[in-house]
């Protein structure tokens, strides 16, 4: 295969990731490394460094288009950023000594929790009122806006929250993805924070606990520019159309298509991972 | 309208907050767009040069220093080599959420909140330090 045949290949696909990502509102990131790996026989570190990149460019794009709105809050977000970076360069840090049997099972199960994830119902329970003293200590208490005007809301479980943060960081370094299915579970349930707040706040810090890990990976020669091209541009194009889209679409039997995709995916991954193929 | 008020009162002033967003917003837009365009223009000259090479990426074998330091990185896009052009467009990248988080930096220095000031210097140290020296 030439440089052209695979650059063409892997846009094609990453662009298919990102439309059904942003259609989905999963992220096209966690479909970048299987489709590499799986499909294309790409070493595992270069399908990583190409993820995380792809996962940078969606997450500043959408995030111009979410600030604006309001939702996202500012002091809970950098708060938070302190566990996901200090998480993604721990991750970064293990990622070298981790067997890649390892990762290819840790990131079927990544894909199978996502899946899951989109089907459940995203009930919105009404805002907290009982902040956690240490949410009041950090003015992590605000409000946003709703049919009704601003509604307040306060923070909940700042610590565990700030726990599953950290996690969320190392997993996003080690799997090269923006792992916001961990970071929307430590806001909205446990933090209690309303969940557009908790969405739009997760998708804004997602770039930055990339780029926590991108800049070693990047020193570690893990981000290679022909693989890391056509992805960049192929899930940033999928995300820009599928966000078109995605007021027309018929989103339903598209979540299904893609939780098919993301379930086979997941089945390989953990495959490979336990056959040593990876 | 809600009259319930959490047990909170002293949140920070939301006008300077809604104007520190709509800034962000246009900088991570200016970010990512300018980087896309490095790495497309980068991308079409390294296509038309070295499309027909036979690409194996099957094992790995780190990148050279000159497409994994931001020094080689820098000096390779200088001499318009095109594999180096990518990778600064991706460096672009890279920055902006980084670019995004000093901001916020100057925004609370701004607002005089010095818990904040002191938490996203942090964070910024962190993001810095790995893009720059990286070896964590």
């Amino acid at each position: 295969m030439t440089i052209l045949t695979l650059a063409a290949v892997v846009a094609l696909g990453s662009f298919c990731a990102g439309l059904l990502g942003a259609l989905t509102g999963l992220g096209g990131g966690i479909v970048v490394v299987p489709l590499l790996t799986v499909l294309l026989h790409v070493d595992l570190r270069y399908a990583i460094g190409a993820s995380l990149v792809s996962v940078i460019a969606t997450s500043s794009g959408a995030a111009a288009a979410y600030v604006r709105e309001g939702y996202s809050n500012i002091r809970v977000g950098i708060f938070l950023e302190v566990a996901t970076t200090v998480g993604a360069l721990v991750g970064a840090t293990i990622a070298g000594v981790i067997p890649t049997s390892a990762l290819g099972i840790l990131f079927g199960i990544m894909l199978l929790y996502s899946a899951y994830r989109m089907f459940r119902s995203n009930d919105d329970h009404p805002p907290s009122t009982a902040p956690d003293p240490l949410a009041t200590r950090l003015r992590l208490n605000s409000s946003y806006p709703t049919s009704a005007g601003m509604q307040p809301y306060a923070v909940e479980g700042v610590l565990p929250g700030f726990g599953l943060m950290f996690v969320a960081g190392i997993v996003s370094a080690l799997l090269g993805i923006g792992s916001g299915v961990v970071k929307v579970l430590a806001m909205d349930r446990t933090m209690k924070l309303p969940f557009k707040v908790s969405t739009t706040t997760s998708n804004f810090m997602i770039g930055v606990t990339a780029a926590a890990s991108a800049g070693v990976y990047l020193h570690r020669g893990y981000i290679e520019p022909v693989v890391a091209l056509p992805v960049m541009i192929g899930v940033l194009t999928g995300a820009l159309v599928g966000a078109r889209l995605l007021t027309t679409a018929s989103v339903r039997w598209l979540r299904i298509l893609f939780t098919v995709v993301v379930v086979v995916l997941a089945v390989e991954m953990l495959y490979k991972g336990a056959s040593g193929a990876l | 309208m809600s009259e319930r008020q959490p047990g909170h009162t002293n949140s920070p002033p939301r006008l300077s907050d809604h104007a520190l967003e709509q800034v962000i917003g246009r900088l991570l837009q200016i970010g990512v767009l300018t980087s896309a365009l490095v790495v497309v223009v980068g991308g079409i000259a390294l296509l038309i040069r070295h499309g027909g090479v036979a690409a194996d990426f099957r094992s790995f074998r780190s990148e050279p220093s000159e497409l994994s330091t931001l020094g080689g990185i820098v000096r390779g896009a200088y001499r318009l080599d095109s594999h180096a052009i990518v990778q600064f467009g991706l460096v672009l990248l890279i920055a902006t959420p980084i670019m995004r988080v000093a901001l916020t930096l100057v925004a609370f220095w701004w607002q005089r909140d010095r818990l904040y000031v002191g938490i996203t210097a942090f964070v910024l140290a962190l993001l810095v330090y790995g893009l720059f020296w990286g070896r964590a």
